[in-house]
């Protein structure tokens, strides 16, 4: 297990480091903003996912990320809205915005569960 | 307005800047596979669309470049969450009829086109004003 998630660090930090290099080559931000969206740790989980668990457990993964992925463009709405607010730190505003991402996330999921649709 | 490329821009950040992301994304890449262990990938998998580097890319982009380009840079990040819509959604539906290189290579590509389309639509055409 230790050996598993030293390769899943090692993987997931370089993918997204790959990631944010990309974004800092390019202007004007709202292009370069694309980058802080990209399916980063995705790559690396599912990667990782195919080798050990097969394809199946790479779908589940996948299905519950469009859940997280939607979350995702609420946070992205809520992080707009804040970061306009002169009086709030940029820290406290981009990682405040998480509540938004984890309520959506978490009703969707529940949401899911209720329904039948995610087991 | 196309997107312009510079080269000179991976100089204005600091090695530790980078470091930093590198464990940002790490952490939270085995902390997936911590909760896809511990409550399956059910749980596990809202994770992998955790918006887990912005509050740090967004503090050190207002350390640099101030609070007009971080709001910028979400405006971005809140439309790439799109392409990711699509990329959760072209692995979905292909992970058990495709092998996984190219499931991945064409949801990689599937998030690039939405994003880069939508960029375009949304951003591309005001010419002379600042996107």
């Amino acid at each position: 297990m230790l050996a598993e998630l030293i390769v899943r660090f090692l993987l997931g930090g370089a993918i997204v480091s790959a990631f944010s290099v990309l974004g800092e080559l390019f202007k004007p931000k709202t292009f370069a903003g694309i980058f802080g969206a990209a399916p980063s740790v995705a790559l690396a989980s599912l990667a990782l996912s195919y080798a050990k668990e097969g394809p199946e457990q790479a779908a589940v993964l996948a299905r519950s990320m469009l859940l997280g992925a939607i979350a995702f463009y609420v946070y992205g709405a809520a992080c707009v809205a804040t970061t306009k607010r002169e009086r709030w730190p940029v820290w406290a505003a981009a990682a405040g915005s998480w509540v938004a991402w984890f309520a959506v996330a978490l009703t969707l999921w529940g949401a899911g569960q209720a329904t039948g649709v995610l087991r | 307005m196309i997107p312009e490329l510079r080269p000179a821009g991976l100089k204005d950040v600091a090695w530790w800047e980078y470091a930093l992301r590198f464990v940002f994304g790490g952490v939270v890449t085995a902390v997936a596979g911590l909760v896809s262990h511990a409550f399956g990938p059910v749980v596990g998998g809202l994770l992998l669309a955790f918006p887990a580097i912005l509050p740090a890319s967004l503090t050190l982009l207002w350390r640099h470049e101030g609070r007009r380009q971080v709001i910028e840079d979400a405006r971005g990040g809140r439309l790439g969450s799109v392409g990711l819509i699509a990329f959760a959604g072209v692995v979905w539906g292909t992970a058990r009829a495709w092998p996984p290189a190219v499931t991945l290579a064409v949801a990689t590509l599937a998030w690039v086109v939405v994003d880069v389309g939508l960029w375009a639509a949304r951003f591309g055409i005001r010419r002379g004003r600042t996107a």
